[in-house]
């Protein structure tokens, strides 16, 4: 389990780095955290020419409020949102969702972009990206784009990002005051992948629903918005009669595959349970 | 007996945890013995089963830092096929031949400069393979048309025993209740955070081949390894570093690879190191078998056990390696368990496919055979409508009957199994759980729990391993009995009155130096501080004998005793000594708190110190015919470990301990989760010296064995290929998923060791798979569901209620009696649906 020969580089601004990878021409790999890369490296599963560390990019590390939005830097360290305040304060579902992430030495090497661009649908982050409506802003040599979550992840492992371009900053809207949020997870073991993950908001005002928001992991190729169970609550409230609508209708929105940790329909089933499940604690923390 | 003393009995602080916690421990990859060692990587089958028509290895050889290679072809010159456990012709190299047979058989070695240049020439080596048809499925192996592994041998059958005790038929025959049912145990291992490594090197010049390497042995496998390479066994040095990080079992099955990296260092001319890989490790290093097995239990309607049938179908792999069969008969002197009947068959077959091989794994065979025999005293209580609790002790061997032989020629040395019992339902509060399973099942909950008993037995007599052999075959003049369980320890003191303890054993962890510094301070009348403890095989220099290593709970058993025997053997001297220089008698004085005393408490008293320097600066003080030096070596053989006889009974290990376990679980009925509410562990085995290091095995035996039950498996696919390479597929527990254990002992003095000390290394891993496998079922009795199938995963779980909820579910398991011999009626399988491998695809 010794990679292969590449090349290495550490350069200090994205602007050295956009131009690292412009020179391999997409045969380089860009390095963050290493959690998911340096694994695929040792089993000789990626060979890229070069790998452009981003770890020395000071730049690339924080978390600012702007404009209704927490903006994060690619490079910040699962352990740091963990423990931000202004996550705790904002983004509450962004930090439950963390604790979910790996054990403790893998959030403290790994970093919210790393996690995004890497696109692994039973992952946490993809899933609250996709929940809160999140966004990417990707560089690359002929400037900035910002890609919306829903165009992001375009299957396994695959998002859009273009092999010369770099994901530079996450931005996720900071959740409205008193919304109820929980994420429910269904691994083997504490710390695993996710066979399925529920990503849940609910903005309430009493027994109505102003806003429901859900998104899984591990159901699908990619994070799956259930926007026609969100639709449920919003029209029908958050009576458990439309909890069990929401959850069922769950079910049918998702196509999960097999793998040998879960079936199919087991996965499916999760989707369901794990809705319900997130649903009640998310409208139990609620407040309105 | 062991005699009322300070430091035995205390949790001693481990005197290796200082070095291993701050990074100075000497493990394999830390080793420097040889300078300029190059690198070797492996080149291993990627198909299950495949001719190999030849190799070309110009691009590897011609890579930049390469130094030489080595293939099948050389070990098919050079080496002999190993030695193993049946009589079928089954040859067995340390690396492919003709034929690979599994994925991740070696099939090629290259060696370089570095491990990185040896990977990138290891995937330069071109074989050319073709493929052959496969077989997976015990069972199916053995199908008239099913592909055969080992064209000599004609199936694939490496061997099969019938083993018959009592009078079974009678015993079936006169029952009132026969229940039958069908198992299947998981392959499954250790993955011992270290992983294998062997270093080489041959000096040509005196003919001596030194491999340094994280065995557990030398065991019978330093022999077996000498025949391969064509050495004398004086010409073949193992050397084990001081610290191994954890074997489990699994290190003894390392010997191949032992052989293939010497023989890469004879044939290239320079040393060789080579570190197993995770990847490599959980291919094709070792595992326990996976086995199908068809129980049966004859009973009177009062819930007393006439005897029992089993019928095996173990899967040792590709090939049999040695010491397997022991998969099937390494408890052949607890096939009965803690029970007393008297009539048992046993119909054991050892079956290849083109799976990875298979050796000890802790609770060697145990894990199994419990699983099976307390899966079949719940459905037996279940038939009666009796209280598990009840059915178990109606049978349990009482303590009057110790020392008791059971009806499979075990010898159990002590044990009180009632009390024992006793203590584990009272410290689980049996009858208030059974309170609170009413409460929640009728609150729709699935609560159930879950006991398992079971002798634990330690220090195997290697006699065992012929029990595999034909009576008639063992009947033959030419063939040699074989026996023994024997280890060596050596104590000299300093001329400053401070000892060393020499040992040849191989800890992996269990905290020998901490136990032997213990021992020797009581016998002495030190403190531990003043025991330093040497503990690093070398067969050219420590005394050992053929069962000589650290495997099957040995240590605490017979590495102990030797230790004990050896400070007795050198307190006598000094007694001698010190009567000499006194001028008293012998019978008048005796060894006392660190030194000799009169008997009568009055006059002067020699401690160690004072004789120790008289002793070695003075050789004129000594009595006439005393040696000089102050030192003696003792070596501690069982004379219980006899040869099988021809009745095919054996004291297959040498002490015995005992374990009653209950635990209480939840099943969460959407999600098929899997909640442990209460685990209640009791042993017993006799003298604790350690009850720390007593605690640390059995948590990592319950985990083990928890591991087992619901996380590991080395699962294949139909197409012969590992679906569970890596830790992302084969999930080992962690401390997240560890329960909360409560454990408590009882002590039986073994009357068979100086210290009343039995071995309890492999403990719950051996009974947790049945625990959690009858608390499970005891949850899910309300859907009619048994489970008799591991590991328990939650989308197996999940599948299989799902289907019992739709009606469709599982049959009672009282099932129609089937006829001894027959081909038996599958019980329920639980199987669901082959699912297909990990959706991730491989990133380009």
């Amino acid at each position: 389990m010794k990679p292969p020969k590449f090349e290495y580089h550490a350069p200090r601004t994205v602007d050295e780095a956009l131009a690292l990878l412009g020179r391999y021409g997409g045969d380089a790999k860009v390095l963050a955290g290493g959690q998911s890369l340096m694994p695929l490296l040792n089993f000789r599963l990626a060979r890229p020419a070069a790998l452009v560390d981003l770890n020395r990019i000071a730049s690339l590390a924080y978390i600012r409020e702007h404009d209704g939005q927490i903006r994060f830097g690619a490079m910040t360290r699962q352990r740091t949102i963990e423990f931000s305040p202004v996550v705790a304060q904002r983004l509450p579902l962004l930090k439950e969702a963390t604790r979910w992430v790996g054990h403790l030495p893998i959030r403290t090497r790994g970093t919210i972009g790393g996690s995004i661009a890497h696109a692994d649908p039973s992952a946490e982050y993809p899933a609250v990206l996709a929940a809160l409506e999140g966004e990417v802003v990707a560089r690359g040599a002929k400037g900035e784009r910002v890609i919306r979550a829903g165009d992001l992840f375009q299957t396994y492992l695959t998002t859009n990002l273009a092999p010369d371009e770099i994901l530079t900053e996450v931005r996720l809207p900071a959740m409205p005051a008193g919304a109820g949020y929980a994420l429910e997870e269904f691994a083997r073991r504490h710390g695993d992948f996710a066979i399925i993950g529920i990503a849940a908001m609910v903005v309430r005002d009493g027994q109505r629903c102003k806003l429901a928001r859900l998104a899984t992991a591990g159901a699908g190729p990619v994070p799956v918005r259930l926007r026609a169970a969100e639709e449920i609550l919003e029209r029908d409230g958050l009576g458990d009669a439309a909890i069990e609508a929401a959850a069922r209708r769950a079910t049918e929105l998702v196509d999960p595959d097999a793998d040998i940790h879960a079936s199919a329909d087991y996965r499916r089933h999760l989707t369901g349970v794990l809705t319900k499940r997130a649903l009640v604690r998310a409208i139990g923390v609620a407040r309105g | 007996m062991g005699q009322v003393t300070g430091w035995i009995g205390k949790s001693v602080k481990r005197v290796e945890d200082a070095r291993l916690l701050t990074g100075r421990g000497t493990y394999i990859d830390d080793h420097p013995p040889v300078a300029n060692a190059c690198h070797a990587a492996i080149v291993r089958s990627p198909l299950p089963h495949a001719k190999i028509r030849g190799y070309d290895l110009a691009a590897a050889l011609a890579l930049d830092g390469v130094v030489g290679a080595i293939t099948g072809e050389d070990v098919a010159r050079h080496t002999k096929p190993f030695s193993v456990g049946v009589t079928a012709p089954i040859h067995y190299y340390c690396a492919a031949t003709d034929r690979a047979r599994f994925v991740g058989e070696p099939v090629a070695v290259v060696v370089a400069k570095n491990r990185y240049v040896a990977e990138d020439a290891a995937e330069l080596v071109q074989v050319d393979y073709e493929p052959l048809p496969i077989v997976v499925d015990p069972e199916r192996a053995l199908d008239a048309a099913a592909p055969i592994l080992h064209e000599a041998v004609g199936s694939n059958l490496a061997g099969n025993r019938r083993l018959v005790y009592g009078d079974p038929d009678r015993a079936f025959r006169e029952a009132d209740v026969v229940v039958n049912e069908r198992f299947s145990f998981p392959k499954y291992g250790s993955t011992p955070i270290e992983t294998y490594g062997v270093i080489a090197r041959w000096d040509p010049l005196d003919g001596v081949c030194t491999v340094w390497s994280n065995f557990m042995g030398p065991f019978i496998m330093h022999p077996l390894t000498a025949r391969v390479l064509g050495l004398a066994e004086n010409k073949l040095r193992f050397i084990v570093p001081t610290d191994i990080g954890g074997s489990f079992g699994i290190k003894s099955s390392i010997y191949p690879y032992i052989a293939l990296i010497a023989l890469a260092a004879m044939r290239l001319g320079v040393p060789v190191k080579w570190i197993e890989d995770r990847r490599e490790h959980l291919l094709a290093s070792s595992s326990g078998t996976d086995r199908v097995a068809y129980r049966e239990v004859a009973a009177h309607k009062d819930g007393t056990i006439l005897g029992m049938r089993f019928k095996w179908l173990d899967n040792v792999g590709g090939y049999i390696r040695s010491p397997e069969p022991g998969c099937s008969f390494r408890p052949t002197g607890n096939f009965v368990g803690p029970y007393r009947f008297q009539h048992l068959e046993v119909d054991a077959s050892v079956v290849m496919t083109n799976k990875s091989l298979t050796g000890p794994n802790r609770g060697y065979a145990c894990g199994h055979l419990y699983f099976e025999t307390e899966g079949m005293i719940d459905r037996l209580a279940d038939r009666l409508g009796l209280d598990p609790v009840e059915v178990r002790r109606r049978n349990l061997v009482q303590p009057d009957q110790f020392p008791y032989r059971t009806p499979t020629g075990g010898l159990y040395d002590s044990g009180d199994y009632p009390a024992a019992f006793d203590r584990a339902l009272a410290l689980a509060g049996y009858d208030e759980l059974r309170r609170e399973q009413a409460k929640a099942r009728a609150a729709g909950r699935y609560v159930g729990i879950g006991l398992a008993l079971a002798v634990d037995p330690s220090v195997s007599n290697m006699g065992y391993v012929a029990t595999a052999l034909d009576p008639q075959f063992r009947a033959k003049p030419e063939y040699l009995p074989k026996s023994g369980a024997v280890d060596a320890a050596t104590i000299k003191i300093d001329p400053l009155g401070r000892v060393i303890a020499i040992l040849g054993t191989t800890p992996q962890g269990q905290g020998h130096q901490t136990v032997v510094s213990q021992i020797v301070a009581d016998e002495l009348g030190l403190v531990p501080q003043d025991v330093t403890v040497v503990d690093e095989m070398d067969t050219f220099t420590r005394i050992w004998s053929i069962s000589s290593g650290t495997y099957s709970s040995r240590f605490g058993s017979v590495g102990t005793s030797a230790v004990a025997l050896a400070a007795r053997k050198l307190k006598a001297k000094l007694v001698d000594y010190a009567a000499h220089l006194m001028e008293l008698p012998v019978a008048s004085l005796e060894f006392r708190e660190g030194a000799v005393r009169p008997r009568s408490g009055k006059g002067p008293a020699y401690s160690i110190k004072d004789l120790a320097g008289r002793a070695h600066w003075n050789t004129e003080s000594l009595p006439d015919g005393m040696e000089p030096a102050l030192q003696a070596t003792a070596v501690f053989g069982f004379t219980v470990a006899k040869a099988v006889d021809a009745e095919d009974r054996v004291n297959s290990s040498n002490t015995y301990g005992f374990i009653a376990e209950v635990m209480a679980v939840e099943v969460d009925p959407e999600t098929a989760a899997i909640t442990i509410l209460r685990y209640v562990t009791v042993h017993d085995a006799g003298t604790i010296i350690n009850p720390m290091i007593a605690e640390g095995q059995i948590y990592g035996g319950a985990l083990h064995g928890l591991g087992g039950a619901l996380y590991e498996e080395l699962q294949y696919d139909d197409n012969g290929q590992l679906l569970t390479g890596t830790f992302m597929d084969y999930l080992v527990p962690t401390a997240s998923e560890a329960p909360t254990i409560d454990i408590a002992h009882i002590v039986s003095p073994s009357p068979l060791t100086p210290l009343g000390s039995k071995g309890l290394g492999e403990s719950s891993s051996m009974t947790v798979p049945a625990a959690i496998a009858n608390a499970v079922s005891d949850a899910l009795s309300p859907l009619g569901i048994r489970i008799n199938d591991l590991p328990m995963t939650p989308t197996k779980l999940w599948t299989i209620m799902e289907r019992a909820k739709s009606g469709a579910g599982q049959e009672s398991g009282d099932r129609s009696r089937v006829a001894s011999g027959a081909a038996q009626e599958s019980g329920d399988r639980s199987r669901v649906a082959p699912i297909s491998g990990h959706p991730r695809p491989k990133p380009a």
